[in-house]
């Protein structure tokens, strides 16, 4: 499996890119400490261009909301921010994704330790077919915890309590994880992912697969979790992002001229204000549903 | 206007359709019971020559041993005996050449000899040459009672009969063999009509499964290839295994889609379907021939001469399930989901981590099955073992992968090459041994499936 990665090519896409913000007058609107930092994305399969000139930076320990119509690319987005587009054999990416400062393409970069601190979450939940327990305990005895038993039991627990779900599965930490139901293994695969302390929790649509009530009990939990971790959602759902974001970026598809459907960044905004006073129409049309 | 038929237009429609599935399925069952018909009757050819009545006439009856013995025949029976009894009866019936070399071969007693004298025998053991039995242990009760049967009883099946006809025709089979004897009595030699006792025999039963082969058919039997397959099985497994599971795994966890690699995979492929007397052809040039210091054990200062060893076939039948277990294996593995990799390389694992912990667990059941299935249809491979030299007449169970050894398809094949009828019989028998291996291989399979894949749902 290749993990290596040409240097991020600085291209005339770039400065292009650089001058169309600038005449947005405010690009880069959030200006807090940033986690990660994406500067003018391209990700390519084979020869196709997903998504082509995002720029944004993620702020540190709040949730940032990617939204958009179908195959605007934001999936592909959160998915280059840790290397997960690795696992595509096709997948290419140019630009810069710093975090914390160091670009994760970079040459000598290893994709493993990126993801150990910028953990996942998937639309559909995928626990491994293991105990509660272990599915909790894996990802931590691959970093080498030092840990005894006991700690690991306790770093079970916490993750377990971090996640909402300890008082469900109390009782049963060696059932199969599989035994949960749709919401708890969600909470399950939340809690794997945070087990490992990362330091960015990345998720994708971790919602669209579950009820109304699991999906509620997901957003207090993110609430929760942004006092320790930044989050990154995508969602396809509007009043999600209203309910739970801080920050929302609208993805939209734009037309190349050969025709080439390429996700762009619209609009990056607090999610207060993109939602109220939109600064473009494309944000407007596509929020008060009149997209498409 | 309508495109569709609608009323009696479309009642008619329904009707004519519906006849046609009838038609369909009907001739769908009768393939089906042609099928389990042709399986059926296989079955039975090979049960109904593995169990019958038959026909023996004994040298000697074993109720005249008792009574020269000095028992009543009528509340002794043969095998109820002490070894001293037996000894004593071999004793008076075979010559003290043949009684000698029995003894040499190993002796009767730990503290007597029988048929040498004391000096002669520590002489022999004192030579260089020294037959085996100046150092095997003495033999057991049981031996013994074989060598009675063999040498002094001396069954001789004349006539043989099929399972149903057996059940219900047993006269009709008897006076068969009395008709045969008034038309044609010189085919039964020194026999009269009296001698014949017709009994029931299992052509496989315990003695057949524990003996080694014999040419005499009445006392033959399928130990030596029953071990032999049993060591071919371990060597088999032993190369396929390791080498086909480790290859689908890099094929399908590491591997670049390029065009190597899409090469090797095409060929992987077409090996699957290459005819087993390639194999063995293959077994031939390179394990006996090229490799046959290896092979031979000779490289190790031990085993045979020549390449021809249970290693060599091992390893042939090794190669010929090779691409079945990569196969079956990959197989297994694609069928991982893609979630699962995700998952834990999200957590910060390496490729091969994810893959130990997380894709192989998961594959485990379909790789198991796949790769006992195609053990089992390695343990039924006759061509590739008869080219690598199987040996057909192997009395000594094969001792270690550098042994001369035959092996249950090659003793079934060799026997029904022989003349006299009472070899089909055991070709049968020792047909339905090999089928009874397979099932159980299959059930193990079935059973390993079902509990790897009960722990998770």
């Amino acid at each position: 499996m290749s993990q290596e990665r040409p240097r991020a090519g600085i291209d005339l896409a770039r400065s292009r890119a650089r001058s169309e913000d600038e005449d947005r007058g405010e690009g880069g609107v959030v200006t807090t400490d940033t986690v990660i930092d994406v500067e003018h994305l391209d990700v390519f399969y084979a020869d196709f261009k997903a998504v082509g000139g995002v720029t944004l930076g993620f702020p540190t320990n709040e949730i940032t909301a990617l939204i958009g119509p179908s195959g605007c690319g934001k999936s592909t987005v959160l998915r280059s921010l840790n290397r997960m587009n690795d696992l595509i054999p096709t997948a290419r990416v140019e630009g810069t994704v710093a975090y914390h400062g160091r670009d994760i393409y970079a040459d000598g970069i290893d994709p493993v330790e990126i993801r150990r601190r910028i953990g996942m979450v998937f639309q559909k939940p995928n626990p491994f077919p293991k105990s509660i327990h272990d599915n909790i305990a894996w990802g931590a005895k691959i970093n080498g915890f030092r840990g005894t038993k006991v700690e690991m039991a306790d770093l079970v627990e916490q993750a377990l309590r971090s996640a909402a779900l300890w008082d469900e599965v109390k009782d049963k930490l060696s059932e199969s994880g599989l035994s949960l139901s749709g919401g708890q293994q969600q909470r399950l695969c939340i809690a794997r992912a945070i087990a490992t302390q990362p330091d960015v929790v990345l998720m994708d649509e971790p919602c669209s697969a579950l009820d109304p009530i699991a999906t509620l009990r997901i957003e207090e939990l993110m609430l929760e979790l942004k006092r320790d971790y930044s989050i990154i959602i995508v969602t396809h759902n509007m009043q999600q992002a209203a309910r739970v974001s801080d920050n929302t970026a609208f993805l939209n598809v734009s037309m190349g001229e050969t025709g080439q459907r390429t996700g762009r960044l619209v609009e990056f905004s607090p999610t207060d204000q993109l939602f109220t006073r939109p600064r473009e129409q494309a944000t407007e049309d596509y929020i008060t549903g009149r997209f498409g | 206007m309508t495109y569709f038929p609608e009323g009696d237009e479309y009642q008619r429609l329904l009707a004519r359709k519906k006849t046609k599935g009838h038609f369909a399925k009907f001739g769908l069952l009768t393939l089906l019971i042609l099928a389990v018909l042709a399986l059926a009757s296989l079955l039975y050819t090979i049960v109904s020559d593995s169990f019958g009545l038959v026909a023996v006439v004994n040298e000697k009856e074993p109720s005249q041993i008792v009574a020269d013995l000095g028992y009543d025949p009528a509340r002794v029976s043969l095998d109820s005996l002490d070894k001293a009894d037996l000894v004593t009866a071999l004793e008076g019936a075979i010559s003290n050449n043949v009684g000698r070399r029995l003894e040499r071969d190993r002796r009767f007693f730990d503290d007597r000899l029988v048929f040498e004298t004391q000096a002669t025998w520590d002489e022999i053991c004192a030579s260089s040459g020294a037959p085996t039995g100046c150092t095997a242990s003495p033999r057991g009760h049981d031996d013994v009672l074989l060598l009675v049967e063999e040498r002094v009883v001396q069954p001789d099946i004349i006539a043989a009969e099929g399972l149903l006809p057996s059940i219900f025709d047993r006269r009709g089979f008897e006076e068969k063999v009395r008709t045969a004897f008034a038309t044609n009595p010189e085919r039964f030699g020194d026999y009269t009509v009296d001698q014949v006792r017709f009994e029931w025999r299992a052509w496989l039963n315990m003695r057949f499964l524990t003996t080694p082969p014999n040419s005499k058919p009445e006392l033959a039997g399928i130990r030596t290839a029953i071990l032999g397959s049993a060591w071919l099985v371990v060597i088999t497994v032993a190369f396929a295994v390791p080498v086909g599971v480790g290859a689908a795994i890099y094929l399908e966890e590491f591997a670049r889609k390029n065009r190597i690699n899409d090469f090797i995979q095409t060929n992987i492929n077409n090996l699957a379907g290459v005819p087993s007397i390639i194999y063995g052809m293959l077994g031939l040039a390179v394990f006996v021939r090229l490799l046959e210091p290896l092979t031979s054990g000779s490289l190790f200062g031990t085993g045979v001469d020549s390449g021809r060893t249970v290693l060599s076939a091992g390893l042939t039948l090794g190669l010929l399930t090779l691409p079945v277990v990569i196969i079956t294996s990959q197989e297994a593995i694609r069928a991982v989901p893609n979630s699962l990799r995700q998952a834990g390389m999200s957590l910060g694992a390496t490729r091969w981590q994810t893959v130990r912990s997380q894709v192989l667990p998961v594959a485990l059941p379909g790789i198991l099955t796949g790769t006992i299935l195609a053990i089992a249809r390695a343990i039924g491979e006759t061509a590739p073992l008869i080219l690598v030299g199987a040996a057909s007449f192997i009395t000594l169970d094969p001792s270690g992968p550098f042994s001369k050894f035959t092996a249950l398809p090659i003793q079934i094949f060799q026997w029904t090459a022989l003349p006299q009828f009472e070899f089909k019989n055991l070709a049968a028998a020792a047909s339905l041994a090999l089928l009874v291996m397979l099932l159980a291989l299959n059930s193990v399979a079935v059973i390993l499936r079902n509990r790897y894949s009960r722990r998770f749902p």
